[in-house]
């Protein structure tokens, strides 16, 4: 496993956990416990079956005939938008919130960028009777409002983050803090491939149930495990760290990570952190990170408030700097004709993020022979005032 | 050879006071001025922050004294333009603090010769992990007379806190209850379970406390566990007030030490 994470936490030179002395017991007791209770035959068992019977796993691969035809090449979309509530991130929260369980921790903390995650947190919490505290920009609290209705709805309390660029990167900041100053009944259940280790590699262990159900499905369906192509949208990183993760070491599986370009390289108003990006420390690991010549973090912007992120997941930057994945960035633009493109041929409206992986199709060069799997990563409704706003559909 | 922090503990063990400023905060050139001034009103050492725009450790306050002088354009060269004359107007110990990022950018070899050079006697990074220190920072502190000071706090085990004390040479940070920076949600930081055990364990570093101290009481109940104490938030907010900065700081400062001989 060349790029599975090494034994101090790093990908490559990325990783590790650059926390402040107040953050070490709690991540040190995640870190000697993790592996092993996620190798636990009950919590396997429980795992398992609330994938299936309550997220409604193993998701559809589907054969998008018309999007193939479209394109010329043989287009299959992982349905990670038919699981319960509505995205992959449920995958990672139903595997922390039983891991927090057996670590007897009774208070849950969560940051959230579209309000995916915190919805998904917000449920297993439900689920679990357990206290649920989510941290969210106050811009992104604006913009997508059903998804904040829905956490209270689950009983979750909603914080608004007001520092900084108000969005995700500042709810991460809130959690962190809210984590120090609670360090003993309170797990945080981070929703993407970021912070210190352990968190990237337990988060991509628990999302890697996309790939590898992929990978029987694609056995089935075209005679081969593995298609040409696996493309993804990367903010954090985690929906493209779990469709990726079984064919990390199969150099015959293209990985395609799509970022988002915002307004355009650029532009100054983008989230394309592969290509804006410098090496630094950012939510405790060492990675790609958008930044002044000063160190200082900078404000990114997409449309896509789950793309929103100034840094990466560290096995991303190492993907991206090793070349063993290749990065290509949407625009807002781009990204809006790709939800309408899969609304009309398909029938299945996007969210904003996955429309990022969507929109890069047309640049994979993919041969009529070919196969390339997309992850559907996120259903459209929580976006749905965007589009109505930005498309004028005119009775049409 | 000692360096200021290692003579100041070597001849006052008891009643240090520490102060932390934003470097930049509430204007741009006022750090010298802040440095003088607070040496002028007997504190003992200085803790020399310099804004980051995602500060983890810290509340409310030192987040938006570090906004404001990251928008007054401080940055690590500006600092150490200012601070390039420093020693020939004070010998009070001064310690910078910031996060790992902003160094790292700045070159984190280069850095540490440049503080050195400009007489700084020690660092404080929180999210420079014990281990990437000893790893590949540690013979680098050393060669530049920098101490390198860590925090411990009542959840670390004693363990760490003896690899801590190894590896440290100028004073333990004692963050006195599980918080980030500028709680004072307590009158009272008197956790004194967790200072008489670190007390105990015969240390080669003295300890100070910090986090939480905001006032006379909470002063004096830190210097009675430790060698004395920091005061970061609470200052930074009589700084804000109005008023000249000489009369912010000669206020403040006497509202702590009171009838104390400095």
């Amino acid at each position: 496993m060349k790029y599975s994470v090494d034994e101090n936490g790093f990908y490559g030179k990325f990783g590790g956990a650059y926390v402040p002395e107040m953050l070490f017991p709690n991540v040190e007791e995640l870190r000697e416990n993790y592996l092993k209770i996620m190798a636990e035959p009950d919590f396997q068992e429980e795992m398992q079956s609330l994938l299936r019977d309550y997220v409604g796993r193993p998701t559809p691969l589907y054969f998008a005939k018309r999007l193939s035809e479209k394109y010329n090449t043989n287009i299959y979309l992982k349905r990670e938008d038919l699981n319960h509530t509505g995205a992959h991130k449920i995958n990672n929260t139903i595997g922390q919130i039983l891991l927090a369980k057996r670590l007897g921790k009774t208070r849950i903390i969560a940051e959230t960028g579209a309000g995916q995650h915190g919805v998904a947190t917000a449920t297993v919490c439900a689920l679990m009777n357990l206290e649920c505290i989510v941290y969210m920009g106050e811009v992104d609290i604006e913009r997508q409002a059903p998804n904040v209705a829905r956490m209270n709805m689950l009983g979750a309390t909603v914080v608004p983050a007001a520092s900084g660029s108000k969005t995700l990167k500042d709810a991460t900041n809130e959690a962190i803090r809210d984590w120090i100053n609670n360090p003993e009944d309170t797990y945080y259940i981070i929703g993407s491939v970021v912070g210190p280790h352990p968190y990237p590699d337990m988060v991509a262990r628990f999302q890697a149930v996309i790939s590898e159900e992929m990978k029987a499905q694609l056995l089935e369906k075209t005679g081969s495990e593995n298609p040409d192509y696996v493309v993804a949208c990367v903010g954090g990183g985690s929906n493209a760290a779990g469709a990726f993760y079984h064919y990390l070491d199969t150099p015959e599986v293209k990985l395609v990570a799509v970022e988002a370009a915002g307004l355009g390289i650029d532009s100054g108003e983008s989230a394309a952190t592969s290509v804006l990006g410098k090496e630094g420390i950012i939510h405790g690991s060492r990675t790609l990170l958008m930044q002044t010549e000063d160190g200082q973090v900078t404000e990114p912007y997409s449309i896509s408030a789950g793309l929103d992120y100034p840094g990466v997941g560290p096995l991303h930057a190492h993907l991206h700097q090793s070349g063993r994945a290749i990065f290509e960035s949407i625009t807002d633009e781009e990204a809006l004709q790709a939800v309408l493109e899969l609304t009309r041929l398909e029938g299945i409206i996007p969210a904003l993020e996955t429309a990022h992986a969507l929109a890069a199709i047309g640049r994979l060069g993919a041969k009529p022979e070919e196969v390339v799997v997309i992850n559907l990563s996120g259903r459209g409704d929580k976006d749905l005032a965007t589009y109505l706003d930005r498309f004028n559909f005119d009775g049409k | 050879m000692e360096n200021r922090i290692q003579q100041l503990f070597a001849q006052k063990p008891k009643g240090l006071l520490s102060v932390y400023f934003t470097a930049g905060f509430p204007s741009l050139e006022d750090t010298v001025p802040i440095i003088l001034e607070l040496e002028k009103n007997g504190v003992d050492l200085i803790e020399i922050g310099m804004p980051f725009s995602d500060p983890l450790a810290d509340g409310p306050t030192i987040q938006q004294s570090s906004e404001v002088a990251i928008r007054n354009g401080m940055t690590i060269p500006k600092l150490f333009a200012q601070l390039q004359d420093i020693r020939q107007h004070t010998q009070i110990p001064l310690v910078l603090m910031g996060y790992l990022n902003p160094v790292m950018q700045y070159g984190v070899e280069r850095f540490m010769q440049k503080a050195s050079e400009l007489g700084i006697d020690g660092l404080i990074l929180p999210d420079l992990p014990l281990s990437d220190y000893v790893r590949e920072y540690k013979e680098l502190f050393e060669q530049n007379g920098l101490s390198n000071i860590f925090l411990i706090t009542p959840q670390t085990p004693e363990q760490r806190i003896r690899e801590i004390d190894a590896h440290t040479n100028g004073f333990i940070y004692m963050v006195s209850s599980a918080s980030v920076t500028g709680s004072t949600t307590g009158q009272s930081v008197v956790n004194t379970g967790y200072f008489e055990r670190v007390n105990g364990m015969g240390l080669r570093n003295p300890g100070i406390i910090g986090f939480g101290i905001h006032n006379h009481e909470t002063f004096t109940q830190a210097c009675n566990h430790a060698s004395g104490a920091i005061i970061g938030s609470a200052f930074i907010k009589a700084l804000a007030k109005e008023g000249s900065l000489t009369e912010n700081i000669s206020t403040f400062i006497q509202s702590i030490r009171q009838n104390e001989i400095a």
